[in-house]
């Protein structure tokens, strides 16, 4: 594995909150087309990490690259134009916006139609909403929400809300995605379609990091595994190995359920 | 899709009742508070794309509106320039002037930037009052011309009536499409969670100031068509509580509803004109109204009667 | 020296006035997240009040100060009761909408009991001014400053030493937490009101001997003592304090050594002054969210 190859890379990453220390000289990296799972007991900092990548704060130090960039001290929206795209873990979509509207927001960075254009109308712009428009629909198709496009967002069940959100973060072509325990609040066969979709997701070359309490889901999916402990990374590998690792035992899977 | 329809066979009736009314009213009061009710509109309308769409709250709007009426009072009665020379530099000011005050006053959210706002309206609008030599202080300014195309002079209310709708009908087409693009949904993202606006690529900073310099613009421009309407302007029609004006004609009629402006600048002109007759008790009416609806129907009562209809229907399902 | 210290004088006596209607905000902003804003049309009636039982009635002051501030108190209770906690949906927009509302509403109210004019009422003591280095003090002053400075010192005593002033400090702190526990947070949010709107009374009162209260005083003194609230840092109450005295007397020497026409624009450069480089205020006292 050479360095250039890799699409992100996290090299000794610290952030502090007050006198708490959130996240502690963590270092890895994820190939292109890799899925993998971000997983610790609740507190290890793994929504930090994801507010360092997106841009949410920056680190107090270390370096994040993407695609061999660094990316430290870069806005939110600069990062979602560069291929970061991201979903939370407490669904946040617009409420007042209908389902296919939340999409077209979701491809902002990806058109350019401006105030002017807006009023305008000129056959450019024209066009551009029409290509948007259609594609809002595939990936509500891709997602299994086509029928509903024309619904308010908030009236969907929770379980398709997540699965919106997962089609907004998609519509901005990101080349990495980070979804924030995905699979909460969804049941068994819901997280069957979502583990599916990540799969899918993957094939159209883009690259998953997942935050994840479901093992059963993480397991399957995920090539590589990544394990924080109070801000700390203290295990990385296949899923099997990680499973069986000491360290791991005892700080997350060896607790009793 | 239904939706855009609708708006253009509402804006096709809207244009014909409002050619209706310029032709058939011929009372000159009527059609005064009419001109009245469309600059209304226009300055509701302003602040509903800054306040209902994007969810940013404006205490200090009426300084805008102020901006464009005393740029074109100074500029064509002070200077002699025409009016219609006047009205872009009236418009730039005020978008200068949004640009500036809206970097560091957009940062702020809920309370704080109502705040920040009525710290800048109050300020404009002591400027108005105390530069006497300048805009004549708190007596006011004379001698506004009215505007004039070649020959034809708008000096009769009727001429007024249709300059001020034909503005307010292309505004209306205008936010319409805004509303309905790109930038228009960004602005509504940024109004349900600035936080997941940021996070789906918009640039919240960026969209905030440019709709709050179009509307300070469109107020700007709302105040020049009253400068040239009333030939007197004081500082008393934009201080404090013109600001809060704008504020209750857009939450009455119902926010993020670009009819509701129309609605609610209709019945914020013509309380007062009906209150008259009760005239002491005006303000207790005006202030009880502003309390009573907010309580009640505080999404507006455009939205809240939809509510209302929409929640006896569901009823009458069960 | 002597111009300098009659505008100080000046100054001092303003900003106690502010300092005590500054204090009527952060007691309730610390309590309910809420900015209340007629609380200047509070600080009127009470001036109005205290007028109308001191010189149409003749109560003596202290009792005629008593009857007022609790007078005021109670308005405000109502107030809470009828439309505060009426409101469906208590989002900012709605509720700065509705007390604006409200603050037109006591306005007319109060034009239709008190007229339009305005009214005098002699100071609270009969002493010739004091002479200090060629600057006159009047006496009425002192007692301004000496009121707000008791009121500020009964309320800090308040907040610390008595269980309710707890109750109330820990339902600003976290009101589920505070439910739990037992502090009943509801009689907690209508006291804060009562507490404000005394709190604008006895600013009234104070003032009253030296502007000529009349039913349109209320909306400025209230913008002001926000801006002094701000100034020192909403919800904390030596902020406000320190607030309000800072605000008195800038505006003084902005009124003496720059022009007068300035005087009202002092507070509101100063209020965006600080919502752009220190908006928790001097005393930071809540954090403000600025994503």
């Amino acid at each position: 594995m050479t360095g250039n190859s890799t699409l992100l890379t996290i090299d000794s990453l610290f952030k502090a909150f007050g006198g708490v220390r959130a996240i502690e000289d963590v270092s890895f990296s994820l190939m292109p087309r890799s899925i993998t799972g971000l997983i610790g007991p609740n507190g290890a900092g793994k929504t930090t990490l994801f507010n360092l990548i997106t841009g949410i704060f920056p680190p107090d130090s270390g370096k994040i690259t993407f695609k061999g960039k660094s990316i430290s001290g870069k806005a939110v929206h600069d990062l979602v134009n560069m291929g970061i795209a991201r979903t939370f873990q407490n669904v946040e979509l617009f409420s007042s916006m209908s389902v296919l509207e939340n999409i077209l927001v979701g491809m902002h960075t990806r058109t350019t139609c401006g105030l002017l254009g807006s009023v305008l109308k000129t056959p450019r712009i024209m066009t551009e909403e029409r290509r948007a428009r259609q594609k809002a629909h595939e990936l509500l198709e891709f997602v299994g929400l086509a029928d509903y496009a024309d619904r308010k967002s908030s009236d969907l069940p929770f379980g398709w809300q997540r699965l919106l959100e997962l089609a907004r973060a998609l519509a901005s072509e990101p080349g990495l995605l980070l979804l924030d325990e995905p699979a909460a609040g969804l049941n068994m066969n819901e997280t069957d379609t979502l583990g599916e979709l990540i799969e899918n997701i993957r094939k159209q070359g883009i690259t998953v990091l997942l935050v994840e309490h479901d093992m059963a889901l993480t397991m399957k999916v995920c090539d590589q595994i990544i394990v924080l402990d109070q801000g700390k990374k203290i295990a990385e590998g296949p899923p099997r190995e990680v499973q069986s690792d000491e360290a791991v035992m005892a700080a997350y899977l060896g607790k009793p359920k | 899709m239904i939706r855009i329809d609708t708006h253009i066979i509402a804006c096709i009736v809207f244009a014909a009742a409002a050619t209706a009314a310029g032709i058939l009213i011929d009372n000159a009061y009527y059609l005064q508070v009419m001109i009245f009710i469309g600059i209304n509109t226009l300055l509701a309308l302003s602040l509903n794309m800054l306040m209902g769409y994007a969810g940013q709250i404006s205490l200090g709007h009426a300084a805008f509106y102020g901006i464009g009426a005393y740029a074109t009072a100074i500029l064509s009665t002070t200077y002699n320039l025409s009016p219609w020379i006047a009205l872009p530099v009236a418009i730039f000011a005020a978008v200068v002037i949004a640009y500036i005050v809206g970097i560091p006053t957009l940062r702020l959210t809920g309370y704080y930037l109502g705040m920040g706002t009525l710290g800048f309206g109050m300020i404009v609008s002591i400027i108005f009052r105390e530069w006497y030599s300048v805009t004549g202080g708190a007596s006011g300014f004379v001698g506004i011309p009215p505007l004039s195309i070649g020959n034809f002079v708008f000096d009769t209310d009727r001429s007024y009536f249709f300059l001020v709708w034909g503005v307010v009908l292309f505004f209306f087409i205008m936010c319409r499409r805004i509303i309905d693009s790109r930038v228009g949904r960004a602005l509504r993202a940024i109004h349900d969670g600035e936080h997941a606006a940021a996070a789906v690529g918009v640039n919240t900073a960026k969209m905030k100031l440019s709709i709050f310099v179009l509307s300070a613009a469109m107020a700007s421009l709302a105040g020049f068509l009253y400068a040239h309407q009333v030939y007197f302007i004081s500082p008393g029609s934009f201080s404090f509580l013109a600001s809060i004006r704008i504020v209750t004609m857009v939450v009455i009629g119902g926010m993020a509803s670009i009819w509701g402006s129309l609605l609610g600048a209709s019945l914020l002109t013509l309380l007062p004109e009906w209150l008259h007759t009760f005239a002491d008790y005006e303000m207790m009416v005006y202030g009880l109204v502003l309390m009573l609806v907010m309580i009640f129907l505080p999404r507006g009562l455009t939205r809240g009667i939809l509510d209302i209809y929409e929640n006896s229907r569901k009823k009458d399902d069960r | 020296m002597q111009e300098f210290l009659q505008y100080f004088f000046s100054g001092i006596t303003n900003g106690a006035i502010y300092a005590v209607i500054a204090i009527g905000f952060s007691m309730l902003y610390r309590s309910t997240d809420l900015i209340n804003f007629a609380h200047g049309e509070f600080v009127m009636i009470g001036a109005l009040t205290m007028v109308t039982l001191t010189m149409t009635l003749h109560v003596p002051v202290v009792p005629a100060f008593l009857i007022t501030v609790f007078g005021v108190a109670i308005l405000g209770l109502v107030f809470e009761r009828l439309a505060i906690r009426t409101v469906s949906r208590p989002e900012p927009i709605v509720l700065i909408i509705i007390t604006v509302g409200a603050s037109i509403f006591l306005r007319g109210l109060a034009m239709l009991i008190w007229g339009k004019d305005s009214h005098t009422m002699p100071p609270f003591t009969a002493h010739q001014p004091l002479d200090i280095a060629g600057a006159r003090l009047l006496t009425q002053s002192i007692w301004i400053v000496l009121i707000a400075i008791m009121v500020a010192a009964c309320l800090h005593f308040f907040y610390k030493r008595t269980l309710t002033g707890k109750a109330m400090h820990a339902c600003a702190i976290n009101k589920q937490a505070a439910w739990l526990v037992g502090i009943p947070s509801k009689l907690m949010t209508l006291l804060a009101f009562g507490l404000s709107t005394g709190m604008g009374a006895v600013a009234g009162i104070i003032i009253a001997p030296i502007t000529m209260p009349a039913y349109d005083m209320g909306s400025m003194l209230g913008l002001k003592g926000f801006c002094a609230a701000m100034l020192g840092g909403l919800g904390s109450l030596w902020g406000s304090v320190l607030g309000g005295f800072l605000l008195g007397i800038l505006e003084a020497l902005g009124v003496g050594f720059v022009s007068s026409g300035l005087k009202d624009a002092t507070a509101f450069l100063l209020l965006l002054l600080v919502l752009y480089f220190r908006p928790g205020g001097i005393i930071s006292a809540v954090k403000v969210k600025r994503f």
